[in-house]
C-alpha cells in the first residue's frame, strides 16, 4: 500500500523527462533570444552612435554624396554622406531582381507546366547546385570573365552597377526559381482543368489563371531574392569597383552598403568615427531586411488561396 | 430526332492496360442521362473522352468513333478550344478560380473574345440565373467566388459554362462533395435546364439518376452493360448485373 501511494505521489519517470526536455528547449529559446536582442541591441547602438556621439545629422548622412568619415570637409564637418551606397545598393537590387524574375517564371513554368517530366528531372538539380556555389565562387567569376567583357564593350574599368547586376542575376535567379516553383505547384490543378474545360488554350491557362492565382506567392519569390541580392556582399565586393563614388552610369565604379562594410570594417579602428560609420551602414541593412520580411508576411497573408 | 451525340465502339488504354472496352452510347439532346456503376468502372474516363480532356493525359490512345452533330469529335481538324466550348464539363469538387464571381463567369466569353461590358453583364445574369444561384449573388459579384459555400460555388462553376452557352454539359459526380440540400438544388437546377440542354452525369447516387435521369448506362469493369430509359431499367432491369448492382450486392 505504502509502495503504491509513494509511487503515485512522486513524478514517474516519463513525466520527469518531459520536464528535463522543456527545460532543455527553453533554455535554447531564451540562448536564441538573448543572441537576437543582443545582436539588434549591438548593431543598433553602434550605428545610432554615428548621430548621437559624434553629432552627424540624420538628414546629411542619408542624402550626403561625399563619403570620407577619417577626415573632415571645409567646413570642419565629417564627410559620412551614404547615398551613393544607398544608391547601388538598391539599384543592383532591383535590377537584377527585374532581370531574374522573367527568366525564373519562365523556367518554373517550364518545369511545372510545359515539360513537369523532363524540367524537374535536369532542371531541379541544376538550381540546386546553382544556389549551393558559394558567393566568392560567383565573385571570382564575375571579376574574370564580366568585368574585361564589359572593360571591352563600354570602355571604363568595367567594374559597376551592371557587373554587380549580372552577377547578382546569377546568384538570384535560382532562389526566384525554386520559390516561383513552389508557388506554381500551389496552384490546385482543378484551376487547370476548369480552365482548359471552358475553351483555354494551354498558354491562355497559364497567363489568366495560374499566374494570377499564383501571384501573390511569386512576389513573394521575388521580394526574397531581392532580399539576397541587397544582403549579397563578397561577389559584389568583386565586381562592383568599391569606390564610394555616386553612380553616374552603370559602368562607373562605385560600391554598395555592404561591400562598402566588408572591404573596411577591418580598418578602423572601434569606437572612432569611421567605424561608428559603417555600423550605420548596418543598421541601414537591418532596417532594410526587416523591411523584406514584413513585406513578405503581408503579402503572403493577403494571398493565401482558400479553398 | 438523331442523337446530338454518338459513339461507337469505343476502346481506351491508359499506357498498356485498357480502360474501356468498347462502349456503344448515344446521347438525345433536351434530356438527362445518367452513368452509373462501381467505383473504377471508367465513366470519368468515357466522360472525358467526350470533350477531350484525356487529351491531356499522357500515354492514352483512344479508338472508336464519336459523331457530334454529325461531325467526327477526333477528327485532326477538329478545333479543340471550340469543341470545349461547345461541350463543358463540371467537375466532382467545386473549382470556381480565385477570381470574383463576375470574373468566372466572364471567364469564357472572354477568352471567346466579348468584351463588351453590357453584353458580359447580360451573359452574367443569365447564366447565374439559369443555374439558380442569381439571388443569391447579385449583391456579391465583386466578391471571390471562393467565399461561397460549397453548393453556391458549384452552381458558380455551372454558371460559368452556361455563359459560353454550350450545346452539352458533362458532369462528374457534381454533388458527392455537397450536402443533401446544396445537391437538391443542383437536381432541381438541372431538371430546369434539361429544356435547353443535353445533359450528361455521372453519379454514384443511384436515388438521384432515379430522379432526374432519362436515361441510365449501367457501366461494370470497361464495359457498357446496359442503357435504357431511367424507368425501365430501375423496375425491370434486362441484366442480372444491372439488378445485382441496383439492389446494392456490388459496388
Ligand atoms: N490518368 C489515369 N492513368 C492511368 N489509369 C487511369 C487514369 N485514370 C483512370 N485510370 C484507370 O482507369 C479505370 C477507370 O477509371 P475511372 O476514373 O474512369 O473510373 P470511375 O468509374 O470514374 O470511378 P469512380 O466512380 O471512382 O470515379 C480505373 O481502373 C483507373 O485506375
Ligand atoms: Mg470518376
Amino acid at each position: 500500500m505504502d509502495d503504491i501511494q509513494k509511487k503515485l505521489a512522486s513524478p514517474s519517470k516519463a513525466s520527469h523527462e518531459d520536464i528535463v526536455g522543456r527545460i532543455i528547449s527553453y533554455s535554447c529559446i531564451a540562448a536564441i533570444i538573448i543572441l537576437v536582442i543582443s545582436i539588434l541591441y549591438f548593431i543598433t547602438s553602434r550605428g545610432l552612435a554615428t548621430f548621437l556621439t559624434d553629432h552627424v545629422n540624420l538628414w546629411q548622412f542619408l542624402t550626403g554624396k561625399d563619403w570620407n568619415p577619417g577626415s573632415l570637409n571645409a567646413q570642419g564637418k565629417p564627410q559620412v554622406g551614404a547615398l551613393p551606397m544607398i544608391v547601388t545598393s538598391f539599384s543592383v537590387t532591383i535590377l537584377s531582381a527585374l532581370v531574374a524574375t522573367p527568366f525564373a517564371i519562365a523556367v518554373a513554368l517550364f518545369m511545372t507546366d510545359i515539360a513537369p517530366k523532363s524540367g524537374t528531372k535536369f532542371l531541379q538539380p541544376v538550381i540546386e547546385l546553382l544556389v549551393g556555389i558559394p558567393s566568392v565562387v560567383y565573385g571570382f567569376i564575375g571579376l574574370t570573365v564580366v568585368v574585361p567583357v564589359i572593360r571591352n564593350l563600354f570602355g571604363g574599368t568595367g567594374a559597376g552597377i551592371l557587373a554587380g547586376t549580372i552577377v547578382l542575376f546569377v546568384m538570384v535567379l535560382p532562389t526566384i526559381t525554386s520559390l516561383a516553383v513552389d508557388a506554381l505547384r500551389a496552384v490546385p490543378a482543378y484551376f487547370r482543368s476548369a480552365s482548359l474545360a471552358l475553351g483555354a488554350t494551354r498558354f491562355q491557362t497559364i497567363y489568366k489563371v495560374l499566374l494570377r492565382a499564383a501571384m501573390p506567392r511569386l512576389l513573394t519569390a521575388v521580394i526574397f531574392g531581392m532580399a539576397r541580392a541587397f544582403g549579397e556582399a563578397l561577389a559584389v565586393q568583386m565586381v562592383i569597383g568599391n569606390a564610394v563614388l555616386m553612380p553616374r552610369n552603370l559602368i562607373t565604379p562605385t560600391s554598395t552598403l555592404t561591400s562598402q562594410l566588408t572591404t573596411n570594417i577591418g580598418n578602423t579602428i572601434m569606437g572612432t568615427l569611421p567605424n561608428n560609420a559603417l555600423w550605420s551602414l548596418a543598421l541601414i541593412l537591418l532596417l532594410m531586411s526587416l523591411v523584406f520580411n514584413l513585406l513578405v508576411r503581408y503579402i503572403g497573408k493577403r494571398g493565401e488561396i482558400k479553398s | 430526332m438523331p442523337a446530338i451525340l454518338q459513339t461507337k465502339n469505343v476502346h481506351l488504354s491508359y499506357g498498356s492496360k485498357e480502360a474501356l472496352h468498347g462502349i456503344n452510347l448515344d446521347f438525345d439532346d433536351h434530356s438527362i442521362t445518367a452513368l452509373i456503376g462501381p467505383s473504377g468502372c471508367g465513366k470519368s474516363t468515357f466522360l472525358r473522352c467526350l470533350n477531350r480532356m484525356n487529351d491531356l493525359i499522357a500515354n492514352t490512345t483512344i479508338t472508336g468513333s464519336f459523331q457530334f452533330h454529325g461531325q467526327d469529335l477526333y477528327a485532326p481538324t477538329t478545333n479543340l478550344v471550340e469543341l470545349r466550348k461547345q461541350i463543358g464539363m463540371v467537375f466532382q469538387q467545386p473549382n470556381p478560380f480565385p477570381f470574383s464571381v463576375y470574373e468566372n463567369v466572364t471567364y469564357g466569353l472572354k477568352l471567346a473574345g466579348h468584351h463588351e461590358r453590357k453584353f458580359l453583364d447580360e451573359q452574367v445574369e443569365r447564366a447565374l440565373k439559369q443555374a439558380a444561384v442569381w439571388d443569391e449573388v447579385k449583391d456579391n459579384l465583386n466578391k471571390s467566388a471562393m467565399s461561397f459555400s460549397g453548393g453556391q460555388q458549384q452552381r458558380i462553376c455551372i454558371a460559368r459554362l452556361l455563359a459560353v452557352q454550350p450545346d452539352i454539359i458533362l458532369l462528374d459526380e457534381p454533388t458527392s462533395a455537397l450536402d443533401p440540400i446544396s445537391s437538391a438544388q443542383i437536381e432541381e437546377t438541372l431538371i430546369t435546364l434539361k429544356k435547353d440542354y443535353c445533359i450528361i452525369i455521372v453519379t454514384h447516387n443511384l436515388q438521384q439518376a432515379s430522379r432526374i435521369a432519362d436515361r441510365t448506362a449501367f457501366m461494370l469493369n470497361g464495359n457498357l452493360v446496359e442503357y435504357d430509359l431511367t424507368s425501365k431499367m430501375f423496375t425491370q432491369p434486362a441484366k442480372q448485373d444491372t439488378s445485382d448492382y441496383l439492389n446494392g450486392k456490388f459496388g
